[in-house]
């Protein structure tokens, strides 16, 4: 009914999909698995009219089409559920239901008794059984996907693209979601749908396809796979990328975690990092790393559980105290706390450690200049000048400012939270190269990467978070992709 | 030379109100006088006190709409301790600068410690600071200033006090922000705040401090005029905070803030002040020249946006 056809999809200088054909049926459940960054949701948003693909084509009913827009897809029949979901809190169940196509009687006022009508008649398609008057607001994240989902069969949609529909839901909220896309089914629409929860997939799925790396692997029954093979085709790569030698860690403790907890994101999570060490934290998304090491550098401060830097109890506020303590980092949110879009690339550069240029609260002008360049020349950072703003530069120039800028105030714990993600592979290898400078420079690591062989190849030990947990801790050269991923996946 | 963003507002002005004056020079007789030159600059110095204030709140990505009604709260102040043998003449200048300082303060503690929209916060300023005015004033000018004090409305060799007061006021913060610690902080924090935070730099201190200066400025602003009109009054600066923020803006800030300079703001006042000399001149009836100077307003933040999509 609706096929893909050697599809592909690049930004920038970052090809995302490759030449990635499938074919979805009706009334049947298809499973796209892949690693973060395998192309997923890029697939589904290119099916959607989100993106509209460099090459290769969509066919729909036969035809070959061209969305421009999700609008033109949702006419045809296609609907994509975001993974955040975009709801209109204050507007009602049945408001939301019906957005945009309100009933109305000959004088253009809103028919309120046709509006609930219709909107409980589509709930109860979907076994629902929700007071239309509802504010969205008040509902729970699985009821709000189930109203999102009853408004895309009130738009009479055929397919309907979930991506990671379950990523924040309970249980218990999952079971009722997986009977509202059985009646789906039932009704003869295709569901396309992710997620990094393997049990769900057996469950639900009727056929499965796996990308990697923006590149289409495989597309099989579900009924062929045993979770184990499955992993296997979505991490199954080979490691040609170039990784440093690993330098050995000194025995000597630098940060001392205890029973820290912030709840929900993680609770009671104790571990050691060493000098020297690389220390990698593996988990799927929404498992807390981000958060965990968020309250390491102050951003989002632990609610229980001790810190202790090199002997000493800290109590972290924000992270100016963390890095007073000798704790740096780089999120994995590049655009929104990392740069400062208008500024200079050397404003950008000097903004953490610019204490070490002023006298009296003035800059130095000469020497904030110098540093920069030395800096930019150390980290081969490819710009116009050091006045070009930096938002002008690409993801990966970018990031390594952002390095350059953490690295200037001299951390002695270096926190870094996906510092790969969405970065060419040049750029990738040249980071790779100064994690390892670093830990050879005595300097503590604590790496959070969602790419499993660049923990694995990094790191001296892996940590593994569950929902919020710490399912294993294993030294480096123990772990397996297939070790660290089945102690990822939730019970 | 580039063609950014900052070449188009910077030289697009320098352009404009070049245009402007020569066509004012050449269709009037009075304009290009020394009289009517120093006069325009007189006429200027307050809204660019108040302007250079605000930059520094605009920067940070917050307003303040008070300023009229702290200038008049400051002027009322500034008059009740100014009568002749009451206290050296330095003692009411600093009370009316301090009142400022004081709203500007409370504006910031209510925007970073309190979490409130600066709209509301300064929204509401604009309220209390007039009804204090009010209240101080029982209603009524304050008369009767010492000569010391309403001295400061006259020159220094040919140049009027309020003039070199706003020079030296755009200079000082000209120079701060380019080469200062907290004026650099100031364009993170306005950037983008929360990668302002997580590169180690206190939110609040910054955004507190541009609030309080803005206060102090606007509060020198209220001396200045009080000194001008020889008394406190408690109607004086009403909707001066559009004018300064119209200025700021024409001189290409960026209402979401992290862009701007003290130049740039500084043309705009001229811009401001050369358009309402300019249509005095031509005897353009009072309210045509409030259209007009609407239009100019929204023209400017419509290409302000129209750029930042851009």
């Amino acid at each position: 009914m609706l096929v893909a056809q050697g599809l592909s999809k690049k930004f920038g200088d970052l090809t995302v999909l490759k030449a990635v054909s499938v074919e979805f049926r009706p009334g049947e459940v298809h499973a796209l698995m892949g690693e973060n960054g395998a192309g997923k949701s890029t697939l589904m948003k290119l099916l959607a009219g989100l993106y509209q693909p460099d090459a290769g084509t969509i066919t729909w009913r036969g035809h070959p089409v061209h969305w421009r827009s999700p609008l033109e897809a949702l006419a045809q029949g296609i609907a994509m559920i975001h993974q955040e979901l975009m709801p209109i809190p204050d507007l009602t169940v049945a408001e939301n239901i019906l957005l945009g196509r309100e009933p109305t009687n000959a004088w253009g006022w809103l028919d309120q008794k046709l509006l609930q009508a219709e909107a409980v008649a589509w709930l109860k398609v979907l076994d629902c059984h929700l007071d239309p008057q509802t504010r969205m607001r008040d509902l729970t994240v699985a009821q709000t996907q189930v109203v999102e989902i009853a408004k895309a069969l009130g738009r009479r949609a055929d397919v309907i693209l979930m991506d990671e529909p379950t990523a924040a839901l309970s249980d218990h909220e999952c079971t009722a979601l997986f009977k509202a896309i059985r009646q789906l089914c039932q009704r003869g629409v295709a569901v396309v749908y992710t997620t990094h929860k393997m049990d769900e997939v057996f469950q639900l799925a009727d056929r499965i396809t796996v990308l990697r790396d923006g590149e289409w692997v495989t597309t099989q029954p579900a009924s062929n796979f045993t979770p184990a093979s499955l992993i296997s085709h979505m991490v199954g790569r080979d490691l040609a990328t170039v990784f440093p030698a690993l330098t050995p860690a000194s025995q000597e403790v630098v940060l001392e975690v205890q029973a820290l907890t912030r709840e929900p994101y993680f609770r009671k999570v104790s571990f050691q990092l060493h000098r020297g060490e690389v220390l990698g934290l593996a988990g799927l998304m929404g498992a807390g790393r981000t958060e965990l090491v968020s309250a390491l550098y102050g951003l989002l401060p632990a609610t229980s559980g001790t810190i202790t830097l090199k002997g000493q109890p800290v109590v972290l506020r924000n992270p100016a105290d963390a890095l007073a303590h000798g704790v740096g980092m780089v999120t994995e949110d590049r655009k929104g706390l990392g740069i400062i879009p208008a500024l200079s690339v050397q404003q950008n550069l000097t903004l953490t450690a610019l204490h070490r240029f002023t006298q009296a609260g003035v800059i130095l002008g000469t020497q904030e200049k110098q540093v920069s360049q030395a800096e930019m020349t150390r980290f081969k950072i490819k710009a116009r000048g050091l006045t070009q703003p930096i938002r002008e530069l690409s993801g990966g120039n970018q990031q390594k400012v952002l390095l350059a800028r953490m690295l200037l105030d001299a951390p002695e714990i270096v926190i870094l939270d996906e510092p790969t993600r969405g970065i060419d592979i040049g750029a990738k290898s040249e980071i790779y190269a100064l994690i390892g400078q670093l830990t050879a420079a005595g300097k503590a690591v604590l790496l959070v990467s969602s790419e499993l062989p660049e923990v694995l190849a990094l790191s001296h030990r892996i940590l593994v978070l569950r929902q919020g947990d710490l399912a294993l801790e294993i030294p480096a050269s123990d772990a397996t992709p297939e070790k660290v991923l089945s102690n990822a996946m939730p019970l | 030379m580039k063609f950014n963003r900052e070449f188009f507002h910077r030289f697009g002005i320098i352009f404009v109100l070049g245009i402007l004056i020569t066509a004012l020079s050449v269709s009037t007789e009075s304009f290009g006088t020394l009289s009517n030159l120093t006069n325009v600059a007189r006429q200027v110095s307050i809204n660019g006190i108040l302007a250079v204030g605000v930059t520094f709140v605009l920067l940070t990505a917050g307003v303040d709409l008070s300023l009229g009604s702290v200038v008049a709260l400051s002027g009322v102040v500034c008059a009740t301790f100014a009568h002749p043998g009451q206290y050296p003449v330095l003692v009411p200048i600093l009370l009316g600068i301090a009142t400022g300082g004081l709203c500007g303060c409370f504006n910031g503690l209510l925007v970073t410690r309190g979490g409130v929209a600066p709209f509301i916060v300064t929204l509401g300023m604009m309220t209390v600071a007039r009804g204090l005015a009010l209240i101080f004033s029982d209603g009524r000018p304050v008369a009767n200033m010492s000569p010391g004090l309403t001295n400061l409305a006259g020159d220094v060799a040919g140049v009027p006090i309020a003039v070199l007061c706003f020079a030296l006021v755009a200079l000082a913060a000209s120079v701060f922000l380019k080469n200062f610690r907290l004026g650099r902080h100031i364009y993170a924090v306005g950037g983008n705040e929360n990668a302002a935070r997580v590169a180690g730099i206190s939110v609040t201190r910054v955004k507190l401090f541009a609030y309080t200066l803005c206060g102090l400025l606007t509060g020198l602003a209220g001396v200045v005029l009080a000194a001008r009109i020889t008394t406190g009054q408690p109607n004086a600066g009403m909707a001066y905070e559009l004018d300064a923020i119209a200025a700021v803006v024409i001189g290409g800030t960026s209402l979401a803030g992290g862009v701007g300079t003290i130049l740039g703001t500084i043309l705009g006042v001229l811009l401001i002040g050369v358009i309402n000399n300019g249509l005095d001149l031509l005897m353009v009836s009072s309210y045509y020249q409030a259209v007009i100077k609407g239009l100019i307003i929204v023209g400017a933040v419509w290409l302000d946006r129209r750029q930042a999509r851009s």
